[in-house]
């Protein structure tokens, strides 16, 4: 089977996640977005590292997963934090901040 | 022929699953339907000789950073609806077309990128110790400063999320001197009220305590049998214990 198809499929779930950013008002619904982008770019290093035969790809791999864990942490906390301020999590709200 | 398999049946899973992230009303269900695409994801690395990266993905994602999402999901509120309408004018037109132009873009370039079927390299060589000990060897061979480069960012993370939920107390905390001090400054009483029927030779909730003086206590009656006004007065209970100390 060629490798392309982990790719093409890889890069649906891309798109898919860059809609979800773009279109979803609440903020873990997009938060998830990015995490379906994160794994779909994983897709492809893992696709890559088995066609050329290289172990690095996958530890790049790895690498991407480490950090998103992080962000989420950050990113999570950032959600609960913003909750706390304004009892809810829309991402419509923060647009009254603009002056 | 097993990988076919199982490529052509998670990928439509796992894009039937995606769409949820698009048109799901609740949050849990988006949770739930991304934590089967991680799943699938976790499979199809095990069947691209990727086990270690295939199990990590599974501990990683679908036990630990679904779970904090679903966490927060509890805390926040389920029940938070997304409000529908449009906020910027035409958003969800440009987004929409904006999102098929990078599927359309990434697939047509990716497209004409040619892998030679016949010559996919394989990690057979690299893997023949087991994939664990291959990554490991790469991961703290050449990778190592970027280890610990990622041991500081998670530190850094951990060390984050702990500033930003933490909640500064503004004012000192209300122990029990406090609130006694607070008492005796506000003109209070500063004990307790009695208790229904003290000294009064009936320990009934309707009963009103006496005073040393034989004067009962109103504030010893619940507030509710008041109001209802099923409370008694304490004058018979009062003859019992005689009319006071004065007439003896």
């Amino acid at each position: 089977m060629s490798p392309m198809n982990y790719v093409i499929l890889a890069t649906i779930l891309f798109s898919v996640g860059a809609a979800a950013v773009l279109l979803r008002r609440n903020a873990i619904v997009a938060f998830m977005g990015v995490e379906l982008m994160l794994n779909a770019s994983n897709l492809v290093l893992v696709t890559f590292a088995r066609t050329n035969g290289a172990i690095a790809g996958q530890v790049n791999a790895f690498v991407v997963l480490v950090v998103a864990a992080a962000e989420v942490v950050v990113g999570l906390a950032i959600i609960v934090a913003m909750f706390r301020a304004r009892q809810t999590i829309s991402l419509d709200e923060p647009s009254e901040m603009k002056g | 022929m097993r990988e076919e398999i199982v490529f052509w049946t998670l990928a439509p899973l796992m894009v039937l699953a995606s769409t949820a992230l698009l048109f799901a009303r609740k949050a849990v269900y988006v949770a739930m339907s991304v934590v089967v695409i991680m799943v699938g994801l976790a499979v199809m690395y095990v069947a691209q000789d990727a086990p270690f990266l295939g199990v990590v993905q599974i501990v990683v994602y679908t036990g630990a950073v679904m779970m904090l999402f679903l966490f927060v999901l509890m805390l926040v509120g389920v029940d938070e609806r997304e409000s529908l309408r449009e906020t910027i004018k035409g958003q969800r037109f440009v987004s929409f077309v904006a999102a098929v132009g990078i599927a359309a873009l990434l697939i047509s370039v990716i497209g004409t990128v040619a892998i030679d079927q016949d010559h996919v390299a394989g990690l057979d060589r690299a893997n023949q110790n087991g994939n664990p000990e291959a990554v490991g060897v790469v991961m703290f061979g050449s990778f190592v400063v970027v280890m610990e480069a990622l041991g500081i960012v998670l530190t850094i993370a951990a060390v984050g999320a702990i500033v930003l939920t933490h909640l500064p107390r503004l004012v000192p905390a209300l122990n029990q001197r406090r609130r006694s001090d607070a008492r005796i400054k506000g003109g209070l009483d500063p004990v307790n009220k009695p208790m229904p029927g003290v000294y009064a030779r009936h320990n009934a909730l309707d009963v009103p305590a006496l005073d040393p003086n034989g004067t009962p206590i109103e504030d010893s009656v619940s507030r509710v049998l008041r109001a209802r006004g099923q409370d008694k007065d304490a004058s018979e209970f009062r003859k019992q214990i005689g009319d006071g100390e004065d007439e003896s």
